[in-house]
């Protein structure tokens, strides 16, 4: 059995940042191992503009961004697996490898997890009616036009808005399909304000907030999709449908973190359906990190790219041994806030922390409080918060010494 | 000019046509599905039941005893998945222990072996069993079966054994001229000398192409919830509530795969191809199958497909397996409804016993070889023995599902055999992939391609399932 030090899998924006900053922290003996035939995950399929504002200060396509990433793994001289599923991870962190040559077992000391998302499909919202074909999720339908270049449908209901829905809403247009509507459950959009405005309103399509499939219908392929409206719990209002002559259903309606593997290993689960991790990024299990979309959702890549950074500085302090294991405190969200990243801080921590949560529903003007027991560690006033976009706090480090009780993040004195 | 034609690939047709191989026969298969197995033998519960439940006498009851025991030997024979894990039928209040009684008397009667067992043992050997529960029924010889690959390798062994298989050809008349059948489909016509009528819902339908009936067809859905396979087991045995005059209940069943079924409702239904779900139907399965096992209710964010099957229910509530008053040598196979798929073994024998055996005469076919070649199944096999079949063909390596870790060499195995997969549907029954969390999210862009590579044709002509249903609608560019 090979060792290595710090294995890596998934080769995204999130395994690769991870690999690139554990490198120059120090860690030499790196393999990142990818399912594709390339680097760079989800994103080699985003071929829109609008990556890489925080990171570079310029807008980038998905493409783009990611090959300034492959550069450097390609610079460093970072050893990579392409067309390489990690079948198997152990508890003592053997990990299982197939490919061409056969099945391979690597011995790892650490290991950060990258291995994105999956899209919600139509299973998991039990669609109601039929089942044929033409019921494809936003990403897929990405895939087969981005990158193989198929177009999945011509006339279009999709449903769900959030961003991958909204850009595909836009990008098939541009394709010669004709997209008839986005239907959202919520009250709200789940998507990106700009995305609204970019890719809906520039081309007339019409948003119905509140409403949901209530039944598809069609043998072989979709020939109808029925919208309703739904009350304030998401229950459908009878007589209020609406027809709509289609072939197509995209849904776009949630990612959700791919962690078979750690689930496996048993690893602590959060409500997330990602792990829950300290302010290193690691989990329960010592050694073993996780970073990017299979720990939370991201909206904005640039966000992964750092926490990926995050991930790899965290697997190279676990290597090097400069790791202060002590017990941690928990994290814990409550009041509006559905959920938190990292769930626990080590008592010692002495560095700087970022706080990332979400909140369950928009809420206007309030406060973000952070305290620990009683003792308020920070309190900042936010005008607006909304579910589709993470909120990110960054707290001092002084502010984190010291603390002897559990931690709580809550909205305090809020409008809804 | 054919022996036997059967009209209908599903379990009945192609138990019939496996078991027909074995004589030196012509025999044919005619189907309007582009797969065999493809309507209500692949949309059902997969119970090997142990026959405590059908009325004692009924054809049911008899077929169903008879053809549990005979699945060992088939799944051994066509490499086809199978896991004797019993069934327990669950009494959630007192006043249902009497009938946990009668019910114990009826599986006497049908010849089943039973065991009540109290709410302590009920509990120790299913842990997430309601505490409610005040006892059950034990039926060691129920199982659960793959119910695709049961079909699917049933007719590759009739077709290797020389049964000729026609798929996506429609019957839409039979005519007969000096005791010879014209079968007329929508592209060919055919002749036979006997013709057996295994056509499920339409089983109707095609009997009256021939000659009147005495009953009717009142198909009846069932929708079913299906979860991710996850550790610890949702449960360990089919668990079914006490049956009703709707049949047998929702029940709580885990799958050969590894998965969990919740399942079925019985509602009657106009039109037999709606396989469609509702919601207030599966909230209703919901509702009740947590009654029996609670905990299942934390488990719906594992929750991956919903889906439906049609029972071919008739107004004899009872198989019918007879001639036609009028000819002899028209076999109708009708009102197989559950339970159709434990019974199929002995439904065929009789069929052929009773029936085929006193009109044609049943010459042995020396050549017949009761096994398939078996298949590659990587989730089994070792590290070696997993290593040494790469070296030997690097598709193996390739991992195209990663839900269900399925390889591009287990997909190309499926499309070199004699009942091939010929849509993306029919890979994901064959060898899973697209079957799991993700339901095909990651994976069927490629197996789509594979298929298209394989047929030579542009993947804009793969379709889902059934004709019609291209998943790709226009090429806009040209990047493979
Ligand atoms: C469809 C989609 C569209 C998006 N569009 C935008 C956008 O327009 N703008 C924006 O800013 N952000 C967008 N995002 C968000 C952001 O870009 C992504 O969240 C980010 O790229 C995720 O990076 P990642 O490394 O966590 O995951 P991924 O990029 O998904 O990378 C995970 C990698 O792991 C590999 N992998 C998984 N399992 C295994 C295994 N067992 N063995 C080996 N390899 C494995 C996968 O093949 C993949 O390459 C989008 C996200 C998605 C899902
Ligand atoms: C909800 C549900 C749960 C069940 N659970 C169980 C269980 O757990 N255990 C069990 O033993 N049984 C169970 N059953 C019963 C079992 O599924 C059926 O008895 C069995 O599948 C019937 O098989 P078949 O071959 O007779 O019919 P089908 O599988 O329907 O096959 C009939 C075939 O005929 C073809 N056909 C129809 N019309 C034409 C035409 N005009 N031309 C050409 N071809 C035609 C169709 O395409 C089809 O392939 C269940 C059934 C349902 C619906």
């Amino acid at each position: 059995m090979t060792d290595v030090d710090l294995l890596i899998i998934g080769g995204g924006s999130a395994g690769m940042a991870a690999a690139i900053e554990a490198f120059n922290h120090g860690v030499k003996n790196i393999l990142i191992v990818e399912k594709d035939k390339q680097l760079g995950g989800i994103l080699n399929q985003c071929i829109h503009n609008g990556f890489g504002l925080t990171e570079f200060k310029e807008e980038l396509t998905g493409p783009e961004y990611l090959s300034r990433f492959e550069n450097q793994v390609e610079t460093l001289g970072i050893k990579y697996l392409l067309n390489t599923l990690v079948l198997d991870v152990s508890k003592e962190k053997v990990v299982t490898l197939s490919n061409k040559s056969g099945i391979t077992l690597l011995k790892a000391r650490a290991i950060i997890f990258a291995v994105g998302c999956y899209e919600r499909n139509a299973g998991a919202i039990q669609l109601p009616g039929d089942r044929p074909s033409g019921i494809i999720t936003a990403g897929t339908a990405q895939k087969y036009l981005n990158i193989h270049g198929y177009l999945a449908g011509k006339k279009i209901v999709i449903l769900g808005s959030g961003d991958i829905g909204l850009i595909m809403a836009r990008r098939m247009t541009l394709e010669g399909a004709k997209v008839l509507c986005v239907s959202e459950i919520m009250p709200y959009s789940n998507g990106l304000n700009r995305n609204i405005a970019q890719c809906l309103n520039d081309y007339n399509i019409p948003l119905y907030l509140s409403h949901t499939v209530s039944k598809v219908i069609g043998k072989s392929r979709v020939e109808k999709v029925i919208l309703s409206k739904v009350d304030e719990n998401r229950n459908i209002i009878p007589n209020t449908e609406m027809e709509f002559d289609c072939d197509t259903l995209i849904l776009s309606v949630g990612l959700v973190p791919y962690n078979s593997l750690l689930e496996n290993m048993g690893c602590l689960m959060s409500s997330t359906k990602g792990p829950c991790v300290n302010e290193n990024m690691m989990t329960n299990i010592p050694g073993v990190f996780a970073c990017g979309n299979c720990l939370h959702v991201h909206d904005v890549v640039d966000f992964v790219t750092d926490e990926g950074r995050n991930a790899g500085i965290g697997a190279s302090k676990f290597l090097l041994e400069t790791f202060n294991e002590t017990n941690s405190l928990k994290i814990s969200p409550k009041n509006g806030i559905s959920y938190v990243i990292p769930q626990y801080l080590d008592k010692n921590c002495n560095e700087k922390v970022t706080f990332k949560f979400r909140v369950r529903q928009p809420i206007k003007n309030a406060y973000v409080v952070i305290k620990s027991g009683d003792k308020e560690i920070l309190k900042i006033f936010k005008p607006v918060l909304i579910p589709s976009e993470m909120v990110m706090i960054k707290v001092d480090a002084e502010k984190l010494n010291d603390l002897t009780e559990d931690i709580l993040i809550t909205l305090e004195g809020k409008d809804e | 000019m054919f022996d036997i034609l059967i009209i209908g690939a599903g379990i009945t047709g192609s138990m019939l046509a496996r078991d027909l191989s074995r004589y030196k026969l012509k025999v044919a298969v005619i189907d309007k599905e582009n797969d065999v197995g493809n309507v209500t033998s692949s949309a059902n519960s997969a119970i090997i039941h142990s026959g405590y439940d059908p009325i004692p006498g009924s054809l049911k009851a008899k077929l169903n005893v008879l053809g549990n025991p005979m699945f060992d030997q088939i799944c051994d024979e066509l490499d086809v998945k199978i896991q004797r894990i019993g069934s327990l039928t669950v009494a959630l209040e007192d006043e249902q222990l009497p009938l946990l009684k009668e019910l114990e008397s009826r599986s006497k009667e049908n010849g089943v072996n039973v065991r009540l067992i109290d709410s302590i043992e009920l509990k120790k050997i299913e842990p997430n069993i309601s505490n409610e529960a005040k006892g059950a029924l034990l039926a060691e010889s129920a199982g659960i079966i793959d119910p695709f690959n049961l079909v699917i390798h049933l007719m590759e062994n009739a077709v290797d054994n020389g049964v000729q298989l026609f798929l996506d050809e429609e019957v839409i008349s039979i005519s007969n001229k000096n005791d010879v059948f014209f079968v007329k489909t929508n592209k060919h016509e055919y002749q036979s000398k006997i013709v057996i009528n295994a056509a499920g819902c339409n089983a109707d339908k095609i009997a009256k192409m021939v000659d009147e009936i005495d009953w009717k067809m009142i198909p009846r859905k069932g929708e079913y919830f299906v979860f991710d396979h996850f550790l610890p087991k949702l449960v360990n045995h089919v668990i079914f509530p006490l049956p009703s005059i709707k049949g047998k209940g929702i029940l709580v069943a885990p799958t050969t795969s590894g998965n969990f079924l919740m399942g079925p409702s019985s509602e009657e239904i106009l039109d037999a191809n709606d396989v469609s779900t509702d919601l207030p139907t599966l909230s209703n399965i919901k509702e009740q199958a947590c009654a029996l096992v609670p905990i299942a209710k934390q488990k719906f964010n594992q929750m991956i497909r919903v889906f439906a099957g049609v029972r071919p229910t008739t107004t004899r509530h009872d198989f019918i397996i007879e001639s036609s008053n009028k000819y002899k040598n028209f076999i109708n196979v009708a009102g197989i409804e559950s339970p159709g798929l434990v019974s199929s073994p002995a439904i065929s024998n009789y069929v052929i016993d009773n029936l085929i055996s006193k009109l044609i005469d049943l010459e042995i076919n020396p050549s017949f070889n009761p096994f398939i070649k078996k298949y590659h199944h990587l989730s089994s096999m070792n590290e070696k023995d997993r290593n040494d079949l790469i070296k030997k063909d690097p598709d193996f390596g390739t991992i195209i599902c990663s839900c269900e870790k399925v390889s591009l060499g287990e997909i190309k195995e499926t499309l070199s055999r004699s009942v091939p997969p010929r849509t993306v549907k029919g890979v994901k029954r064959r060898v899973r992939a697209g079957f799991g969390l993700c339901q095909g999210g990651f994976c069927s862009p490629s197996v789509t391609l594979i298929l298209a590579k394989h047929y030579n044709v542009s993947p804009l002509e793969i379709k889902w399932d059934k004709d019609g249903s291209e998943i790709l609608l226009n090429k806009v560019k040209e990047i493979e």
